[in-house]
């Protein structure tokens, strides 16, 4: 008996079922929500569902930020700044950002004056440098000023310097839609993450798309899996009480398929950075989200 | 010789046994995705098979398999067919098959492979994150497999 059960055979069964189980309960959606932020400067309204850019036809519909898929109090925390923990970590940002950390006694600020001028960086980024044809993350192009500019060993790219700085840096692209190009200097690499995202990995062959495009919505165990979005990222994680980077999700996520992780600011995944932000086009840059 | 000491015998020379009728990951036989013949040559133990089961880092079919018959299992996931009643669905040699490689089953399985040691792409160590050191065991051992095995067969 060779039987090809298709996902949507998988599924029809499985909503009978649970249909009784949970008295019809909307247990494979994110749920219906809007966020709408208390920040400094008065509310600001975030676009966390969007219809998918036309490079996602046959992949997805509508694109829902990872916020739509948490529990009532996680996504609460979200909606105020003076409640989102992440904002500890902007502020430490700030600090680095004002000190004179170069050898010569060089600053952030002492260059590029306040972080606003940052604005709309984390927006378009990974993206291609035009000079070296590199694929560019928000963390090398800090790691760029913090080694020819100020004369220091570069930052490491999972350290907290590093994220008090992504996550002030990301702050300034807060309510602008994701907009990373997939064209020109950027398609090799547009690819390159594309077939990691559809590789299935490790001892438990899955790949990225076996949880967060054929399963989104379903639950695996207590985990709502969601999209696996980065418009939010860097996020504050409840879990680890700190802020985690897009690159380190990316490490937890193949780890937990029995596999042999990329390392962070891998080309591998700095490529599969660029495609996962294609598949968000559109959504709003969070800043910094909290997830649980 | 005492009876005592021809039963420690027969024991031992028992306990020998499961090693030489195991079936090696690699050379499981696969007929239209069922497997006909026990994988350790010992019968399966459905309690230890019910543990693996909610075990995170046995089987863990919890985690996608909703089992009315676990009501202590808290937060199931719903991501594949609930198991209840599943041994009238499938008969015992289907369901060692769809342990071992449910992929021999299902073409494309979300389902993990149990018993599958080869052919995988960037394996690791467990959860580690790391290459494995030496040769990569199968998620369950052939005993295991037996065990879990005994367990879906009370699920009629
Ligand atoms: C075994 C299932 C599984 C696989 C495979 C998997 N993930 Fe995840 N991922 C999860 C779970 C569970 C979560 C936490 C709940 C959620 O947000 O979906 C998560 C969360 C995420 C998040 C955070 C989303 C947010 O808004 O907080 C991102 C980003 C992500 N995954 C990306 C990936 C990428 C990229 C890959 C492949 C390299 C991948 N995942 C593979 C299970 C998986
Ligand atoms: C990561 C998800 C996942 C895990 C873990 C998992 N399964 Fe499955 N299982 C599936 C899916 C999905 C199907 C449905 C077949 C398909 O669509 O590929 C399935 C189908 C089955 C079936 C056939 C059910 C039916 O009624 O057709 C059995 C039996 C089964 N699994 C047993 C197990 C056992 C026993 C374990 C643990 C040792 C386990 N599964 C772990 C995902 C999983």
């Amino acid at each position: 008996m060779h039987r090809t059960a298709t996902k949507s055979v998988a599924q029809t069964f499985l909503g009978m079922t649970f249909g009784i189980a949970l008295a019809g309960a909307a247990f494979a959606d994110p749920v219906d929500d809007k966020l709408v932020i208390e920040t400094d400067n008065g509310p600001l309204e975030l676009v966390t569902t969007a219809p998918a850019a036309a490079h996602l036809e046959g992949a997805l519909t509508t694109l829902y930020s990872g916020w739509h898929y948490r529990e009532d109090d996680t996504r609460d925390m979200e909606r105020d700044d003076f409640d989102n923990p992440g904002m500890v970590f902007v502020d430490m940002g700030i600090d680095s950002w004002n000190k004179a950390q170069g050898v010569n006694g060089e600053s952030c600020a002492g260059c590029h004056e306040g972080p606003e001028s940052m604005a709309g960086l984390r927006a378009v980024t990974p993206r291609v440098d035009e000079k070296t044809g590199k694929l560019m993350t928000v963390e090398n192009y800090v790691n760029g000023c913090v080694t020819e500019r100020m004369g220091l060993e570069a930052w490491g790219m999972t350290s907290d310097k590093m994220k008090d700085m992504l996550a002030l840096i990301s702050m300034q692209s807060r309510g602008m839609p994701v907009n990373v190009a997939t064209d020109g200097a950027a398609a090799p690499f547009y690819a390159q993450g594309k077939e990691i995202y559809y590789t299935r990995y490790g001892q438990l062959e899955m790949s990225c798309a076996s949880c967060h495009e054929d399963n989104q919505g379903l639950f695996i165990r207590a985990d709502h899996l969601s999209q696996g979005q980065i418009n939010g990222f860097p996020t504050y994680r409840l879990k680890d009480a700190g802020i985690l980077s897009a690159q380190q999700r990316f490490v937890g996520c193949v780890r937990d398929t029995r596999a042999e992780t990329f390392k962070p600011n891998s080309d591998e995944f700095k490529a599969l950075e660029l495609y996962v932000a294609s598949r968000g086009n559109g959504l709003s840059v969070e800043g910094v989200s909290v997830r649980h | 010789m005492t009876r005592h000491a021809l039963l420690a015998g027969a024991i031992a020379a028992l306990a020998a046994l499961p090693a030489a009728s195991e079936t090696a990951p690699k050379d499981v036989a696969f007929a239209e995705g069922a497997v006909a013949t026990s994988l350790s040559g010992v019968a399966g133990d459905p309690e230890s098979g019910a543990k693996i089961m909610t075990t995170n880092a046995k089987g863990n079919c919890v985690a996608c398999h909703l089992i009315e018959a676990m009501p202590n299992v808290q937060f199931p996931g719903n991501i594949a067919p609930p198991l209840d009643g599943v041994a009238s669905r499938y008969d015992e040699a289907q369901l060692r098959g769809i342990i071992a490689n449910a992929k021999m089953t299902f073409d494309g399985s979300f389902m993990p492979a149990f018993y599958k040691t080869e052919g995988f792409i960037r394996p690791g160590n467990a959860y580690t994150g790391k290459a494995p050191e030496g040769d990569l065991p199968p998620i369950l051992t052939a005993q295991e497999i037996e065990d879990v095995l005994a367990y879906l067969l009370t699920l009629k």
